[in-house]
């Protein structure tokens, strides 16, 4: 039986952080609870927070389960989860502005030149471009998982374009309308300031060719698109318009937007769309989403597209494996935060010990994301271990492994009143002119007993996460 | 602002005042379908159903005109896109993608009328009365309406949305005032009579504006003052007058505000000039069905015109 790091309890007593919570939790009528419950479900309805799953049916205005529970850190975790998130998000915009540079850690030996330049995110439309102030990825999320008091461990990174943000906004919100006196009592860092943080990286990463007060837009697939209440909530929040391809159009050397009084020129795309859809001239031809011509405004220096197209290769599944080196190679510091040990099955050792050990692992596909494509060793059955078994050996190259995390618990309202559930995190780090994020991010709980899989789309819910003052 | 924007915007209002008139359209139905029969006298929830336009629709999926049917025709069924449901489902899918040139209580108000409708649509038809359903229709179609007049930024988007719910209204009066005098009666010889007395009292009550109307001009209904009334009258909020000028002023101001008109205001001045110049003899003159296919076709010209101006984003 693997023992997990209960954040709330280690030997019998509460650890400091959640001090104040532990009579908040046992003096809490369980009808007082369940109308507290109700109440933040008709909230988050009203404010019309809902995902939809894809290929499911069924409601199409799912809510993410929301727990009551604060995930909460002191100040002192936090800043040193801060200085390893700071120094990883550096260290993955150097690489990629080296990558499709002069490609030095190539060179140097330090990562295959295959796993970069033969990867499919690696983008050769931008090879030898370099985007205002060497940022190709503004938004980094960092997936990272507890094990211990000590131990944080980084699951995965996301440099395209990380959701969840607003979730991190509205849990705070609706927490503090639910429970201000919690508020009073423990001195919680505000996360709302992150919208205008936002803004700021986004406006200064404009391109030489703007004058004046740069005309930032985010650019989004659609109301159909299962993250479209976040892109429009930032949107709101920084107070930027909310733009589908179909309203930009490329005239001339920059980029425009229809509006009523004519067209206006944009500097800066926030985009939420992937690459492949940016510019049907450059990448996919048949693509309804995106700019006609865009990329060609873009690689002039007309307009700044964030995160910028190619970022991808930096956030591939074995790509990651490199990340400490790249934080030894461009940075020279040894690296603040931990990789998970992870064997490459296109290695021919790591895919025998994977072949081998696979009932112990979770293995999971190089580009596959939300949950999907992935196999827990412990928790599926001999057949599913077995069909996983064949997937890899067909396609070794396609996956990579890891040991079977003990992800940390913090105590969750489930239906028989509290007990631990797992955890994981994701805080946004932004990059632009300067490095700024703020204290909190998004803890996602797997609601299943016994879970360790955290994905919206397989049961998991969210957490409002505290960062305590000095 | 964002064409697209100015778009949704526009059909939101559009939508909702679809939705208040088929709520109303029902209340004038199941009002005049209270009268005892008239030899001779066509159907009068299948003039119902022409005056919205949706006839061909509820042929299609029903055939004989039956008000249980048509009463799940006009306010649930999705098949008809003039239905409550659909038109309500449409302005709150609107909503949802310009949330962002929303107030949060535009929104709220929106998006309750949308969960409330999903809630009506698992109840028993049996537990709902009619009555229930009409009056709940204008509480939201109201509860919109004032959460933007009372928290929307009076910028350019306050205007798209007016001239959409007032293009709405306008067409649709004239459309109700149609299907009365055109299809509801059966023949001339029952103008003045009782029945047709009636039944202009019933469409005024449908428009919420039997008193008013009572107040305005006193005595007895006949055809000459509903007339002057619902077109001519620009102390009524749904004349027809009362509608174009709200337009007008709406394209105004987006004029000003963007520093240059278009065709949409130069169609609306000359729509709202022969309004303010003409008389009810002169429109009686004309004839009443005429009169009213003529307005209903210019103001179909303006709503074209706006989307060639502003909406389609093709303004240069």
């Amino acid at each position: 039986m693997t023992s997990y790091f209960n954040e709330m309890y280690q030997d019998g007593a509460v650890r400091a952080p959640y001090a104040r919570l532990e009579d908040w939790m046992r003096t809490m009528p369980a009808e007082f609870r369940q109308m507290k419950q109700a109440e933040a479900e008709a909230l988050f309805r009203r404010i019309g927070i809902t995902f939809a799953v894809y290929g499911e049916g069924g409601d199409p205005d799912r809510l993410i389960p929301f727990d009551m529970f604060p995930r909460v850190f002191t100040a002192t975790e936090w800043g040193k989860l801060e200085r390893g998130i700071k120094q990883r998000a550096r260290a993955l915009n150097a690489f990629l502005v080296d990558v499709y540079g002069r490609g030095e850690i190539v060179r140097a030996g330090r990562i295959p030149a295959r796993l970069v330049y033969q990867n499919e995110a690696y983008e050769k439309a931008v090879v030898g471009f370099v985007p205002p102030k060497g940022v190709y990825s503004h938004i980094v999320g960092i997936d990272l998982v507890r094990t211990g008091a000590e131990d944080f461990f980084v699951l995965e990174d996301n440099c395209r374009t990380p959701s969840g943000v607003s979730y991190m906004l509205e849990n705070r919100e609706i927490m503090m309308r639910m429970f201000p006196d919690l508020f009073r009592e423990n001195r919680i860092q505000p996360v709302d300031s992150y919208s205008d943080r936002l803004r700021r990286t986004l406006a200064s990463v404009a391109p030489a060719k703007c004058r004046g007060e740069p005309t930032v837009v985010l650019l989004t697939p659609g109301h159909f698109n299962s993250a479209y209440y976040e892109h429009s909530f930032l949107a709101d929040l920084m107070g930027v318009e909310l733009v589908e391809g179909q309203d930009l159009f490329v005239e001339g050397e920059y980029c425009w937007m229809r509006t009523t009084e004519g067209p206006k020129r944009v500097d800066v795309i926030y985009r939420r769309i992937d690459d492949a859809f940016l510019d049907p001239l450059c990448f996919n031809p048949s693509s309804m989403l995106g700019v006609p011509g865009l990329m060609d405004v873009y690689r002039s220096g007309g307009v700044s597209i964030c995160s910028a197209p190619g970022a991808g290769v930096a956030d591939d599944k074995a790509v990651y494996t490199y990340v400490p080196e790249m934080v030894r190679f461009y940075l020279g510091e040894e690296p603040l935060l931990q990789n998970v040990p992870t064997w490459q099955c296109a290695k021919a050792d790591d895919l025998k010990y994977v072949l081998d050990k696979m009932e112990e692992l979770v293995v999971k596909e190089v580009h596959g994301s939300g949950g999907y494509g992935m196999l827990v060793g412990p928790k599926s059955s001999k057949a599913e271990v077995e069909a996983f078994r064949h997937k890899v050996m067909e396609d070794p190259d396609n996956y990579i492994a890891q040991p079977t995390l003990a992800l940390s618990t913090t105590p969750t309202f489930v239906q028989e009143g509290i007990a631990p559930r797992h955890v994981d995190l994701r805080p946004y780090c932004l990059v632009g002119e300067s490095i700024d994020l703020v204290p909190g991010g998004l803890t996602r709980v797997a609601l299943k007993e016994g879970s360790l899989v955290v994905n919206s789309s397989q049961g998991g819910g969210v957490k409002d996460t505290w960062v305590l003052a000095e | 602002m964002l064409s697209r924007t100015a778009d949704n915007l526009y059909w939101i209002a559009r939508y909702m005042e679809r939705a208040d008139i088929a709520a109303r359209l029902l209340e004038v139905g199941s009002r005049i379908s209270l009268l005892p029969g008239v030899q001779g006298y066509r159907s009068e929830w299948d003039s119902l159903l022409q005056s919205s336009g949706t006839a061909d629709g509820f042929a299609k999926k029903y055939g004989d005109p039956v008000q249980r049917n048509i009463e799940s025709y006009l306010f649930f069924d999705r098949d008809n896109p003039s239905s409550v449901a659909s038109c309500i489902t449409a302005a709150r899918e609107n909503a949802r993608i310009v949330r962002t040139a929303l107030t949060s209580q535009v929104w709220d108000a929106l998006n309750t009328a949308f969960q409330e409708l999903r809630q009506l649509e698992r109840t028993p038809r049996s537990e709902l009365e009619l009555s229930l359903l009409t009056d709940w229709v204008m509480r939201h179609a109201a509860m919109v309406r004032g959460a933007i007049d009372a928290t929307l930024l009076r910028n350019d988007g306050y205007n798209f949305l007016n001239i959409g719910y007032y293009l709405e209204r306008g067409d649709n009066t004239a459309r109700l005032m149609d299907v009365k005098y055109y299809v509801l009666l059966p023949r001339v010889d029952f103008v003045g009579s009782g029945l047709d007395n009636y039944q202009w009292a019933t469409l005024l009550r449908a428009m919420g504006a039997q008193r008013a109307f009572h107040w305005a001009y006193g005595g007895e209904v006949t055809a000459a003052k509903i007339a002057h009334f619902l077109i001519l009258n620009p102390q009524s909020p749904r004349s027809l007058i009362t509608c174009v000028a709200g337009t007008n002023a709406h394209l105004a101001r987006l004029a000003k505000a963007y520093g240059r008109a278009t065709l949409a205001q130069s169609k609306a001045a000359a729509i709202l000039a022969e309004l303010e110049t003409t008389t009810v003899d002169a429109i009686i003159d004309e004839g009443l069905h005429e009169f009213l296919s003529r307005f209903i076709g210019e103001s179909a010209v303006l709503g074209h015109l706006m989307h060639e101006c502003y909406l389609s984003g093709d303004v240069r």
